[in-house]
């Protein structure tokens, strides 16, 4: 015991970690991508593959863009142990004061565009200082608030739809990144793209296990690492492909994109992300570890405001209309999405990679179900199923590893 | 045999890795009020709740008879049936409903599923008379004081026809006149042929009101005195629960003790909901370096509301006093700037605050550091695990891998988790509340040396326990408590269980009873 606070002595032989135990080790993760694998297979085989045609593929994104947008501030919501129910009346209301400033008023879309997200900032701390600082359920403040926001937006629009949007506001939802490369049938630019971020991904990895090498810590068997990276490789430069042979990347995948990586780093990699699992997971724990727990959720709330209003933008962007009905149950699909990537309904678990391909999955269900023709009726109920299984499943896993 | 209401006999239960009872025997006269004595944790409240069906029949060994006949109860029903009632300290009474609503709480008076409300209102009039409560049925419970709860859920005991009366520390959270209206009344059902059992650190009051006293030590009942007996009076009680064996459970302690590193001047803080009670009251205290200095005290005493309220002011409303570190004067307002300051605090629940039990040990480790393994707000990963790596060495947290889940750890290894939390921080002033609990006695060793070999690193140790040996054992001096304020300051030399129990069973000057005048007030 004496020797017991002696000074580390530096390790220097590192093993590797047998596959059996990096599958175990990642098994939760592991689930969620094979279940979107079977299903796209699924709708893939069901609808005679049209589901992984180039158009289509295009299509998916268009179609979910502002749901997945939604889904990632969904999921930190989520995290700290609550809920935001406004998020789709939220979405309407910025969508029609956009509309409001760029249509009727001549605004300059791009200085539409930071007012509206700035709104957007504003009703967060609206909703964050109810929640964070009076102790309000955040489902009562969320509740109010989607009904506020709705109310709102029918009255901004006087229960008319305002369009169109000028071009340049539309090609937000529905452009293409140019092809600088030029060029023929294929869009060479995207296919660039595609191979320098695989390139960049690999190089990452490759750095990361180098320097876990320098710490001298277990690792993953190289067999294993070199099939996950030539996996990945392969499909970032197959998706860019698919892509290149439609139109090329679209530009808000190009937005998706930032964000992803963007939150994936915040919740991962900083002491931002750290606080914000804490809060869910133990709050008095977190708050006499001397974490700020009202500021940070105040904050979480802000930031849920700030990607509800960039969510209304790419909708209105889209349908190319403000209209008193947009928004309508996006705050129920972008809570599913979290819960059916692995989130926690007690907080403190859930990732944003879990949420989007949650959202995945519930958009390619949409997606292939209405190209095998199903009725709206039927798909919201199959939906239903969908998320019940999915979370039914995480809590008997999660029973049994206890 | 006739006259034995109640017998107890080798009652042994075990939780995993402890044994609460140890073969106890507890007999109880037809008519009589029996107290029940001992430490925290020396297993009194796992006895009453065997006794009353909270741990079913099977779960332990031993046989109980009530009334001559043997019992194997399954539910607290079943315990109720023959008029075993038992009242917890904490009152089991629903706020918003009535008073008559909460004593026929699932009970109720009723015809096929529709409540008699009328019957139910004459009925709860009857029993408040009995209990001597003059308030209206229909009041809601939350309106009334705690006192006249205790009442209420008496009467509620009444309503089930009680034949025998358990009270757990019934006068703990009642003021002196409503302490005393009760101790009256159980001497009142005494005279109606009804027998109790009492549970209470107040040993003044045992002495008032007991015929004969049971003391139970480490889960083993050490003596059944009887009070008629003119020998036996509260140092008499102290020395049966307090007496037992203190060797080679701590380590050697030589003590290298510097200059203060922390004091607090006049410390008053105010319950947080109810502002005009005031929870700690006139504290005065110092730690220097090197040194480990204890704090006794019965429960309430206000002990971890002062360490919480030191932490930052995580406790407590209306807080007034000084705090000084190494001379000067500091504001901790706010956790993060107490932590800043070098104060760190290992709570007394681990698990309800002190772990996030769903993350994994790292993770953990370094929640209340993360300055440290960061640059520019992102975190090192690698860094991160190679602390937490160290001190799972350090500290030998028994751990297949520091990726490994809090939750799964046992009590011990848990502690061990937050301390390094802790240790990782930097602090030179430790608090640790309770550090022991629930943890078997090997790790118990093995905490305690941590604690000794961080004080001999020149940092000062706060340390809260309930165990008054582990305060002897550890502790170069110690505080005791009650009531929010500081009743006694003894060193090492000068300490023993009776000493400190009789500080911390101290009441205020102003009130002091006759009873007690026999301790001298003044710390020796």
């Amino acid at each position: 015991m004496q020797s017991q606070l002696e000074l580390p002595q530096k390790q220097d032989n590192h093993q590797e970690l047998s596959v059996g135990q990096v599958i175990r080790k990642n098994m939760r993760q592991y689930t969620m991508i094979i279940t979107l694998i079977v299903i796209m297979l699924l709708f893939q085989l069901l609808t005679d593959g049209l589901l992984l045609k180039p158009l289509n593929i295009t299509n998916l994104i268009l179609q979910n863009a502002h749901i997945l947008v939604l889904a990632i501030g969904m999921v930190l919501v989520i995290i700290t142990g609550h809920i935001d129910l406004s998020v789709g009346s939220v979405a309407a209301f910025v969508g029609a004061v956009s509309g409001i400033m760029i249509i009727n008023h001549n605004v300059p879309t791009f200085l539409a565009i930071i007012i509206s997200l700035l709104l957007g900032a504003a009703i967060g701390a609206w909703q964050g200082f109810w929640v964070a600082y009076v102790k309000i359920p955040a489902f009562i403040v969320t509740l109010a608030g989607m009904l506020i926001f709705r109310g709102l937006t029918m009255v901004a629009l006087e229960g008319k739809s305002i369009a169109p949007y000028p071009d340049g506001f539309q090609a937000m939802s529905a452009g293409f990144i140019p092809d600088w490369l030029g060029g023929g049938s294929l869009h060479v630019t995207t296919m660039v793209i595609g191979f320098v971020l695989a390139l960049l991904y690999v190089f990452n990895e490759w750095k990361a296990r180098k320097n876990q090498i320098s710490y001298g810590f277990d690792l993953q068997p190289v067999g294993l690492f070199i099939a996950k990276l030539a996996v990945i490789f392969i499909v970032l430069n197959l998706f860019a492909y698919v892509l290149a042979t439609y139109e090329g990347i679209p530009n808000i995948l190009v937005i998706l994109g930032v964000l992803v990586l963007l939150y994936s780093f915040v919740t991962n990699q900083t002491t931002a992300g750290r606080h914000i699992y804490a809060i869910g997971g133990n709050e008095k724990a977190a708050q006499l570890s001397g974490i700020k727990t009202k500021k940070v959720t105040f904050w979480v709330f802000v930031n849920m405001g700030v990607l509800s209003a960039l969510s209304g933008l790419l909708f209105a962007a889209r349908l190319n209309a403000a209209t008193p009905k947009a928004g309508n149950l996006f705050e129920l699909d972008a809570i599913a999405a979290c819960f059916i990537g692995g989130a926690s309904a007690y907080g403190g678990i859930g990732t944003v990679a879990g949420a989007i391909i949650g959202g995945l999955v519930m958009g390619i269900m949409n997606n292939g179900m209405s190209l095998l023709g199903v009725g709206i009726d039927w798909q919201q109920g199959i939906k239903g199923f969908v998320l019940l299984a999915a979370v039914a499943l995480d809590i008997y896993n999660k029973n049994k590893a206890a | 045999m006739s006259d034995i209401i109640l017998e107890m006999k080798s009652i042994t239960k075990e939780f995993p890795g402890v044994k609460a009872l140890d073969n106890v025997s507890l007999k109880v006269k037809e008519g009589e009020i029996h107290a029940l004595c001992g430490e925290n944790g020396a297993g009194k409240s796992t006895l009453m709740k065997v006794l009353s069906g909270v741990y079913p029949h099977g779960t332990y060994s031993g046989e109980i008879l009530f009334n001559g006949s043997s019992c194997a109860f399954k539910t607290i029903k079943d315990s109720e049936q023959l008029g075993i009632v038992i009242i917890h300290q904490e009152l089991a009474l629903v706020p918003y409903l009535s008073i008559a609503e909460n004593i026929f709480l699932g009970n109720e008076q009723s015809r096929r599923g529709i409540i008699n409300w009328h019957q139910t209102t004459m009925k709860t009039k009857e029993l408040l008379a009995k209990v001597g409560l003059k308030e209206n049925p229909d009041t809601k419970v939350g309106d009334i004081g705690v006192g006249k709860q205790q009442l209420v859920e008496i009467a509620k005991a009444f309503s089930k026809n009680v034949k025998l009366l358990i009270l757990d520390e019934p006068t703990a959270s009642l003021n002196e006149r409503d302490s005393e209206n009760l101790l009256q009344l159980m001497l009142e059902f005494k005279k109606q042929g009804i027998s109790s059992i009492v549970i209470s650190h107040k040993l003044n009051e045992i002495e008032k009101v007991a015929d004969s006293i049971t003391i139970l030590r480490d889960g083993q009942s050490i003596e059944t005195l009887s009070m008629k007996d003119s020998q036996v009076n509260e140092d008499r009680i102290i020395k049966g629960m307090v007496g037992r064996d203190l060797t080679h459970r701590y380590p050697d302690r030589s003590p290298n003790i510097h200059q203060t590193i922390f004091e607090v001047k006049k410390w008053n803080v105010y319950h947080p909901l109810h502002t005009h009670r005031k929870v700690i009251d006139e504290v005065d205290l110092h730690v220097r370096s090197g040194e480990i200095v204890g704090i006794a005290g019965l429960m309430g005493a206000g002990r971890t509301e002062l360490a919480m309220s030191l932490f930052g002011r995580c406790y407590g409303k209306k807080i007034t006093g000084q705090t000084f570190l190494r001379g000067e004067e500091v504001v901790l307002d706010g956790v993060d700037r107490a932590i800043g300051h070098g104060l760190a605090y290992v709570s007394e629940d681990r698990k309800d605050s002190g772990l996030i039990l769903m993350e994994d040990i790292k993770t953990n480790i370094t929640l209340a550091s993360l300055k440290q393994i960061c640059s520019r707000l992102v975190v090192n990963k690698n860094k991160e695990v190679q602390v937490a790596e160290e001190y799972r060495r350090k500290l030998n947290i028994k751990t297949p891998s520091v990726h490994q889940k809090a939750g799964l750890l046992s009590g011990g290894n848990q502690q061990k988790i937050v301390l390094s939390k802790w240790i990782l921080s930097n602090p030179d002033l430790l608090i640790l509340d309770e550090p022991t609990r629930g943890i078997d006695v090997g790790a118990k060793y093995e905490i305690y040396t941590i604690i000794d070999e961080l004080a001999r690193q020149g940092k000062g140790i706060l340390m809260i326990s309930s165990e008054l040996p582990e305060l002897l054992g550890m502790c170069d001096r110690i505080y005791c408590m009650n009531e929010g304020r500081i009743t006694g300051e003894v060193t090492r030399e000068e300490a023993s269980q009776e000493v400190l129990m009789r500080y911390m069973t101290k009441r205020k000057e102003s009130d002091h009873h006759a009873k007690s005048a026999g301790i001298t007030a003044k710390a020796r």
